[in-house]
């Protein structure tokens, strides 16, 4: 255990002082601190100004068009043939072509130089709806107050009721929650993992191996290893939550506080009335961009992190030794692709499964692979956003894929230590899956 | 006797690689484990040090059956060596010290003491790999000893070493011995076994062919052969052998002879200047002993002939 340790500390510190880990622990908080605050920014960057030409095969249907502060409309009674022509040389930013039989086609094009936000298009779109509305309300001789009698704007709430006859609303942002916390797993995998695998050709290549190895024993050499590299991890975690946090804090405080103050609610405003426009056919993304704030607080956050502790420990455990089996059986880098798949194939499963299990989280496909280890560190992380016990996943369930991991944890360790021992003192050769397979069935005391 | 190596085997996936191979080794001796490339030498070292178990047969280290613990008391050099590139001498010697069991305080002590030793005291807080190759080496060898093992094995020490450091080395590992440190040394390389090594094995094929001293094995494999300088008339000596000695080969100078005699029925060297002294002026007078060169290549491919 002793030499276990002094192994650890090694592989720890090495890591942890090297230039890329700092340049990496630093960077990493302020490229995400940066995406975020940069997503949040084009969110409100919607203030484009738009200067429309209208070419309206029925003119002057629709010389109604009202400009606002945002969209300039502008009326003439040109061909789309002549508008196309003037368009580039002129300072409009699109042309907005009305067909004929618009009343049938419920279409129209836009033209446009540079892509305007799906904001202003949804704003467009809004104006030629009601004015085509109002043309055919004309044409079926009804009366728009009729219209806004019958005219329905359905929709379906979907509410969880517990055994305590509480009431939650459904939401598909918290899988999408769990999705994030499940692909945060399926990098962090491969990236430590990928860093105990180079570690291993390391000491191959340099052909320090068999020195340590008659000091400790090559299992010892291995854990202490793969608990290194975890441990770096972890730190590196650790220091990206805290600096993001700082980064974050700050960053909102001089952004949004400062130079956007006013925007910000305008923008609100607008986004809530355009919500309340799309409704009909996009209800969810649009309540999604209005709710973030509200989908964090009903994220149960102690719970999704030390899940996301437990499953990305063992997970990358898990994995790690396979990784470490890998760099035993290769003299080089070069040669580790084909020993790769048995790793990235379960992996990717996992991802491509959990992208399902957004959708439905109960479903079989998300149940079985939540339960099998290769694939619940991901699969499980979507599904646990629903929550645990009453209405989310039941207990047991839990219950059993972690335990499940840890037993798949100790035997693919004991597998792989097998194939570590051998193909840390061969070099040259390749061995083949036969080769392996051999190495794993011979008992070698 | 330190190791008692007791009707090893070893199977690697059908291919025999050691095949009841026993012999001990004495305390305080620099042993040779001699053999042709792929004779089983890594093997057996890997057993001694407990990287490889033995498909059968025993290996006792002070008379008790080899643990991991008594691994600790044993230096490993192996052929395959190599050091943490990234890592700084100093912290990297550590290390090894560490896991071979030297705790730290003392372990620090014993580094300054080697690198002083071998010149290497300025560059404990570089990088290795910004050292050259031949103070890779010495470092190597220092890890080695470092922990102050009762049984070192060097396994082909000195490929890839410069002659000086070489010699370095060979001082320091007679150095070890008059401590009274037990050395193993394999090699192919018969030249610095005839100049450093007590006792030999020879292995090939997974077999044990030959064992014993230096001195013994150079003696059995005599062929009583004397190699003289004389001054004087060629003919006149030549007569004088009689029937006990035949001329094999003669170069001259003018009056001096330089002639190569076999023994025809086991008469010595003294038997030789009896005969021929009263005849010719003695310069020089010795007999001939096989080199470990010969003595390796001979067994060798005699063996490899009996086997086809």
């Amino acid at each position: 255990m002793n030499k276990t340790w002094l192994i650890i500390k090694r592989e720890y510190l090495t890591r942890v002082t090297k230039k890329t880990f700092i340049i990496l622990t630093l960077l990493g908080p302020i490229l995400m601190a940066g995406l975020i605050t940069a997503i949040m920014w084009i969110g409100m960057e919607d203030s484009e100004h738009q200067r429309i030409l209208v070419v309206d095969d029925q003119y002057p249907t629709f010389e109604i068009l009202k400009s606002t502060s945002d969209v300039e409309f502008d009326y003439d009674n040109y061909t789309i043939e002549y508008a196309k022509e003037i368009f580039y040389k002129s300072d409009y930013t699109a042309v907005l072509y009305i067909p004929k039989n618009i009343a049938y086609a419920n279409n129209a094009m836009l033209y446009f130089k540079k892509q305007p936000s799906l904001n202003s298009i949804k704003n467009i779109e809004n104006k030629v709806e009601k004015i085509v509305e109002d043309l055919k309300l004309e044409l079926f001789k009804i009366d728009r107050a009729d219209f806004e009698k019958v005219n329905t704007n359905f929709h379906l709430n979907a509410v969880k009721f517990s055994s305590e006859g509480t009431e939650e609303k459904m939401d598909t942002e918290k899988n999408a929650v769990g999705f994030v916390f499940g692909l945060m797993i399926y990098f962090f995998i491969f990236l430590y993992g990928v860093q105990v695998m180079r570690g291993v050709i390391e000491e191959k290549t340099s052909r320090i191996v068999e020195v340590i190895i008659s000091s400790v024993k090559p299992f010892q050499l291995m854990m202490g290893k793969i608990i290194g590299v975890a441990m770096v991890g972890l730190t590196q975690f650790l220091l990206w939550i805290i600096l993001t946090t700082i980064l974050y804090t700050f960053a909102v405080t001089l952004i949004i506080g400062n130079n956007y103050g006013a925007d910000v609610v305008s923008s609100t405003q607008m986004s809530a009335e355009i919500m309340q426009n799309m409704q009909p056919d996009n209800g969810i993304s649009a309540k999604q961009l209005i709710e973030n704030g509200n989908i964090i607080s009903r994220i149960n956050f102690p719970l999704m992190l030390s899940m996301f502790g437990f499953y990305f420990l063992f997970g990358y455990l898990l994995y790690s030794a396979m990784f470490a089996a890998v760099g035993s059986a290769v003299d080089s880098e070069t040669d580790v692709q084909q020993f790769m798949l048995p790793i990235t194939l379960p992996l990717i499963a996992a991802y491509m499964i959990s992208i399902f299990a957004v959708q439905n989280p109960n479903g079989p496909a998300a149940f079985w692979f939540s339960i099998f280890p290769l694939t619940s560190p991901i699969v499980m992380m979507v599904r646990l956003a629903i929550g645990v016990g009453d209405g989310g996943i039941p207990l047991w369930e839990v219950a059993t894929s972690m335990a499940l991991l840890i037993i798949g944890f100790v035997i693919t360790v004991w597998l792989a230590s097998k194939i570590y021992r051998i193909g840390l003192l061969m070099y040259g050769k390749r061995p083949s899956y036969k080769e392996m397979l051999r190495w794993l069935i011979k008992a070698e005391k | 006797m330190i190791l008692q190596i007791n009707q090893v085997s070893k199977i690697f996936s059908g291919h025999q690689a050691l095949t009841d191979v026993s012999f001990d080794i004495e305390k305080g001796k620099i042993f040779g484990l001699l053999g042709p490339n792929g004779a089983g030498k890594t093997t057996l070292i890997r057993i001694i040090n407990k990287i490889l178990e033995p498909e059968s047969g025993s290996v006792y280290f002070n008379g008790k059956a080899i643990t991991n613990h008594a691994v600790r008391s044993i230096g490993y050099l192996p052929e395959e060596r190599g050091l943490y590139k990234k890592m700084k001498v100093g912290e990297q010697l550590l290390y090894l010290a560490q896991l071979k069991g030297v705790e730290k305080s003392e372990a620090l002590v014993r580094i300054k003491n080697w690198l002083t030793k071998l010149d290497l005291l300025d560059w404990s807080k570089s990088k290795v790999e910004d050292l050259s190759k031949g103070m890779q080496q010495k470092i190597q060898f220092i890890s080695t000893v470092l922990h102050d093992p009762e049984l070192i094995i060097l396994d082909e020490p000195f490929s890839g070493f410069d002659p000086i450091n070489t010699n370095l080395i060979k001082n320091e590992i007679k150095a070890l011995q008059e401590k009274g440190t037990t050395i193993i040394f394999s090699t192919h390389n018969m030249e610095s076994v005839e100049e450093i090594c007590d006792d030999i094995v020879l292995i090939n094929r997974s077999k044990k062919i030959l064992e014993g001293s230096v001195e013994e094995i150079k003696n059995s494999f005599k062929e009583n052969l004397f190699h003289l300088k004389f001054k004087g008339d060629l003919i006149g000596f030549t007569n004088a052998l009689w029937t006990d000695f035949e001329l094999m080969a003669k170069k001259n100078n003018g009056n001096l002879h330089e002639v190569k005699v076999k023994s025809t029925n086991g008469k010595s060297l003294n038997v030789l200047l009896e005969h021929t002294i009263k005849e010719v002026e003695i310069l020089h007078a010795q007999e001939i002993l096989p080199s470990m060169n010969e003595i390796f290549i001979n067994q060798v491919s005699k063996e490899n002939l009996q086997d086809e």
